[in-house]
Parts: C-alpha cells; structure tokens; sequence
C-alpha cells in the first residue's frame, strides 16, 4: 500500500513538473495511471517463474529418482541382513550359494570373485589397445584416419549387448571350446566379450585427455631434440595420466555392470572358478537368470537383491574413485 | 637400443595394435551382416515368432522395439529437456550444482540390470502394472535420461553467449530468450543428441527383461483402440523387443533355428544403429547448414 502511495506521488509530482507543454499529460491523468499493473510483476516476469519452475521440476524428478533407486534397492538388498539374519562376513566371503536351503547357504563370494575377474581382466587387455588407437588418433595420423577411427568405435558403442553375447556365443565360445576343451564357458569368453564392450568407453574418454594436453607441451620438447616416442611417453602420456585412470575406471564400471553379454557366455554355474575356462557365475549374470525364479519377500530373492545392492556400491565406488583422481589431477 | 629404434619400435606396435582393432571391428560387423542378411527375408520380417518350430518371424518384436522406442522418447524428452535447460542455464557454479551433475553421472553409470530392477520393483510390483510395455518405457527412460540430459546440454551450451545477450537487449525474459532463441539455435545438436540415445534404447535389453517381460501376447493388427487387450497400441501388455528376443532364444528358447533367428535378428538390430548412426550425422550436419548459413 506504502508503495502504491509513493507512486501515485511521483506521477503527481511529474504532472506537476512538466516543461514540455505539448506533451499531454495531464490527459493521461494520474487517475488513468494503472498503478496494479506497474507494482505487480510483469508478463516477462511470469514467463520466466513459469519457465525456471519447469526446469527445477525436471532436475528435481531426476534426483527424486536416484534417491528412490539407492533407497529401494538398499531397503531390499539390506533385508538379507536384517531379516533373515544373514552374517554380512559370511555372505561376502562364504563360496556356498543355496539360498533356498537357508541363511547358513548364502555366499556370494563366487559372484564376487568372478565379476572381479572378468572386470580386471578386460579392462587390462582393452587399455593398451585402447591407449594405442587413442594415440594414433591424436599424434600419428592425419584427420581422415582420425574420423575414421572415431566412427569406428562410435559403431562399436552402439552395437546393442545382446549382439555382443550372440556372437561370443557362436564365435567365441567354439574357439575356446576346441582350443582348451570343456564347454567354453568360463571367465575367459567373458572377457573377450567385455574387452571389445570396453575398448570403445575407454578409447575415447582417452582421445579426450590426450587431446587436452597444450600443444606446447609437445613443441617444447621436440625442440629438446626428444623423438616422436619420447615425447609421447615422457610429456604426453605422463601429463594425460590422471585422466586416462578415469578413462579406465569408466570402462571397468561399464565391464561390472554389463549383464546379459556376460550372462550368455559365463555359463552360469556357481562354482569358484579354478582357472578360466571353467563355467561361473557373476553378480549380473545370477542377477539376470534367477531373479525370475524367485518369489518376492523369501530369502532367495532377498539374497539375489543383496547382489544387485552390491552391483550398485560398486557402481558408487566406480564414481567415488573418478571424483578422487578427478581431484589429485588437478593440484 | 637408441632413441631413433626405440621410436620406429613403438611406432610399429601402434600401428599393429590399430590394425588388430580394425580388423576385429570389421571381422564383428561383417560377420553379423554376412551371417544375418541373407535371412532377412520379408517373410521373417513380417511373421510372427515361433515358440517351438523352425521359421519363426519377428514382427512382433519390431513393432514392440519400435513402439517402445517412441514412448520412451516421449516421457524423456520433456524432463531431458527441462534439466538440460537448467544445468545449462540456470544452476550457478557452487556445491548444489556439484551435487545434481553427481547424482546425474551416478544414474548414468548404474548398470543397466539394476535400472531394470528398480523398475521392476516400483512399477511390475509395487504399482501393480505387471510386466507392461509402460513398465519397460518407464524403466528405459530411467536408463535413457541421463545420457539425454548431457547430450542436450552440451548442444546448449554450443549456442554463443552473444546470441543470449541479444535477446536479453531486447528486453526478452531469460526464459524466453530460451525458447526463442537458444533452443532453435541448439535444435541440431538436440536433434542428434535424440538420435544416438534412440540407437542405445533399441538395442538395450537388460533393463527390460524384468519390465516389459520375456514373452509376447497376441497382437490384433486390425484393431487401433488403445484400450482393447489385443491393439498394438495397449501400453498394459507384454512385450519382447527384439534384444530381448536375441537373449531368450540363445538362453531359454528352444527353436531350432535359434541360430539363424538371432543371427537375422542381430543383422537387423545393427543395420538400425548404423542407420540412426548416419542418420543422427547426416540430420545434424544439414540442419546445422541451414540454421547457420554456413558452407
């Protein structure tokens, strides 16, 4: 009201003051002033409330639902433990998984293990593959052979997981199969399935870094009189390094995460894993091919949900592990 | 060894460790066409799959990766879009930000089995809308957002601040310097962005295995009504893509020729993200052409 007051003074005054005689503004008249209008916000004001709210709503919904995720598969993975009793140690270390005959039989130290295994193992062979490809791209080849590379692994992305297991499958598993013996099944199909998942995540994330490292770098010591190579292993890589370990990780969450590739040639039996030709399961494959046998609120299903909580810390841990390097790169 | 050796030696191995890729690149791609096309056949294309006989089509599956595809697009365009807008935009540069763009890179590395679990879990069970083709849209557009969002902010992020300035001159709301002028601006970058995400949903299976379940129910391609239990268009029923059919049959199945089904399958579903692929390209490159009058 104050206001409103204040501004109806303000155009008497300019009535009141006013120098220019055949501007009229006595017509306008203070009466015809529509001081609601000029106190209350705009239309512009409006649009952008209306426009903000949409997109804080968005953002919100998003949050909502990483929150729920952690929730609801921490509320049923966590059941095990507080319902059903299960020792937290003995699931993590114990290799007998009969949940179905009770909480002495719930182990998934085989599943641990395994997804252990397949993870490590891609991500070794894939990185110096992928490094190799990463620096081509970067400081050996001209553009063309650049862009090729670049949509070359842009196909290997995009071609669907399911393709991949299928083709390990028929391809992969055969090969073994006559090379080793056995079924072909095992750790070993896994991870050359994973490594071609993996190279195309970890290639590119490391084009990214070596691309960030300043050209300078690189003239400065060519005019040292270093060659090509000493310059990439002693300046290049050097200073790419922190970002490279993220590209790594990157792809270590992706091999960890990755479902039924693996589930197709692991041969899902739970057995601790003697060398890597023999069949195993692993967190996501006993994920994918028991969770429909289970009836929801028992302790197989529970003890299943406790591996999908599990998938998910690591999946945490993947990114609390970025974040940290993330941070030691930049001091 | 000196330094001139050294260099030729790891030269040569770089270039051993490209041709290996290379090769296994296109050894993994021709392999699918060559042992999938010649059974992609009209008939395969447009006949229904079979449960225990050889000659099996996938119509079915088409028409659900499609239908799913366009659903998914659907829901998470809009919330894509507005969280885009406001990492973009909106959030200022201090911890709250931190925290969202966090929890935006945690739901994009979840593995994509827990995202379908989840989904499970909330919509199959607790809102009892049982293995449902809305369940899977609802569960892929959990997997597809966060990918979306970054996609669609990095095209807004392109747009120059001089273009923003502009409209905030002519005493625009910020808001409406948005939807006037940097979304059209950024539209190819979204477009794209729309493209490649659409590749990853049709070839994803892990988050639908458990949503829109493993088997398919009788479709009535005569019958439009949304509503009716056999309409293609019913969101309430079961659905298998064509992912979905590739895993059931090599693990579950026993057709026959699961061989040959999965290796048609998988043609087709390659052949698709190598045509979003070039297409996401082709669409960007031309509307960039057109909007920005450069050569």
């Amino acid at each position: 009201m104050d206001n409103k007051d204040k501004l109806k003074e303000v155009v008497n005054q300019a009535i009141a003051d006013q120098q220019v005689p055949h501007v009229k503004l006595k017509k306008i008249g203070p009466s015809s002033v529509n001081i609601d209008k000029l106190t209350k916000p705009s239309k512009e004001t409006h649009q952008e409330y209306w426009g903000k709210g949409l997109t804080y709503l968005a953002i919100g919904l998003i949050i909502i639902l990483v929150v729920s995720i952690i929730g609801f598969v921490g509320y049923h993975g966590l059941a095990t433990f507080t319902n059903d009793h299960v020792n937290i140690f003995h699931f993590l270390t114990s290799t007998d998984w009969d949940p179905g005959e009770g909480k002495n039989h719930v182990g998934a130290a085989v599943m641990i293990v395994t997804s252990f295994a397949v993870t490590l193992l891609a991500a070794l062979v894939a990185t110096p593959f992928a490094i190799a490809i990463a620096l081509y791209m970067t400081e050996y080849s001209s553009k063309k052979g650049a862009n090729f590379l670049q949509s070359v692994t842009e196909l290997l992305v995009g071609i669907p997981s399911v393709v991949y297991g299928f083709l390990g499958l028929t391809l992969i598993i055969p090969a073994i199969r006559t090379l080793f013996g056995g079924t072909g099944f095992g750790i070993l199909a896994a991870t050359l399935v994973l490594f071609v998942m993996v190279l195309p995540t970890i290639t590119s994330l490391t084009v990214d870094s070596l691309k960030a490292v300043p050209n300078h770098f690189r003239k400065a010591s060519m005019a040292l009189g270093a060659t090509h190579w000493q310059t990439i292993y002693h300046v290049v890589l050097r200073v790419a390094t922190p970002r490279i370990l993220t590209a790594v990780i990157f792809g270590m969450a992706r091999a960890f995460g990755e479902a039924l590739a693996v589930q197709m040639v692991i041969g899902n039996a739970v057995l601790m894993p003697y060398n890597l030709v023999s069949p195993s399961a692993t967190l996501t494959s006993q994920l994918t091919s028991q969770m429909g046998n289970t009836v929801m609120g028992t302790l197989p299903n529970n003890a299943l949900w406790s591996l999908a909580l599990l998938l998910l810390i690591m999946s945490l841990v993947f990114n609390f592990l970025v974040k940290l390097i993330g941070k030691k790169g930049q001091k | 060894m000196d330094a001139k050796k050294r260099d030729k030696l790891a030269t040569i191995i770089i270039y051993i460790l490209v041709g290996i890729v290379v090769l296994i690149l296109a050894g993994i791609v021709g392999n699918i066409l060559i042992s999938g096309i010649p059974h992609l056949s009209w008939h395969f294309l447009t006949s229904e799959a079979s449960s225990y006989q050889a000659g099996g089509g996938v119509r079915d599956q088409l028409f659900n990766s499609l239908y799913l595809l366009i659903l998914t697009t659907i829901i998470s365009l809009p919330i894509a879009l507005g969280a885009a807008i406001y990492l973009a935009e909106y959030a200022k540069d201090n911890w709250i930000t931190n925290l969202i763009r966090t929890t935006i890179q945690i739901l994009s590395s979840l593995p994509s089995i827990v995202v379908g679990l989840f989904g499970y879990l909330l919509f199959v069970v607790q809102f009892g809308l049982g293995f449902s083709i809305i369940s899977g849209a609802l569960a892929l557009t959990f997997f597809n957002l966060p990918i979306l969002t970054s996609n669609i902010e990095e095209a807004i992020k392109g747009v120059p601040q001089e273009q923003r300035e502009a409209g905030l001159a002519l005493g625009l709301s910020n808001w409406k310097t948005i939807r006037g002028i940097v979304l059209p601006a950024a539209l190819p970058g979204i477009l794209t962005g729309i493209i490649l995400s659409a590749g990853r949903i049709f070839g994803e299976a892990a988050a639908l295995i458990y949503t829109a379940g493993q088997s398919g129910s009788t479709i009535n391609y005569a019958d439009w009504n949304p509503l009716s239990p056999t309409s293609p268009l019913n969101v309430m029923r079961p659905a298998e893509t064509l992912a979905v059919h590739i895993w059931k049959v090599n693990t579950e199945g026993i057709i026959p020729d699961a061989t040959i089904v999965s290796a048609a399958t998988s043609a087709l579903l390659v052949i698709v993200v190598i045509v979003f692929n070039l297409g996401a390209r082709y669409l960007g490159n031309k509307l960039y052409r057109k909007l920005t009058a450069a050569k």
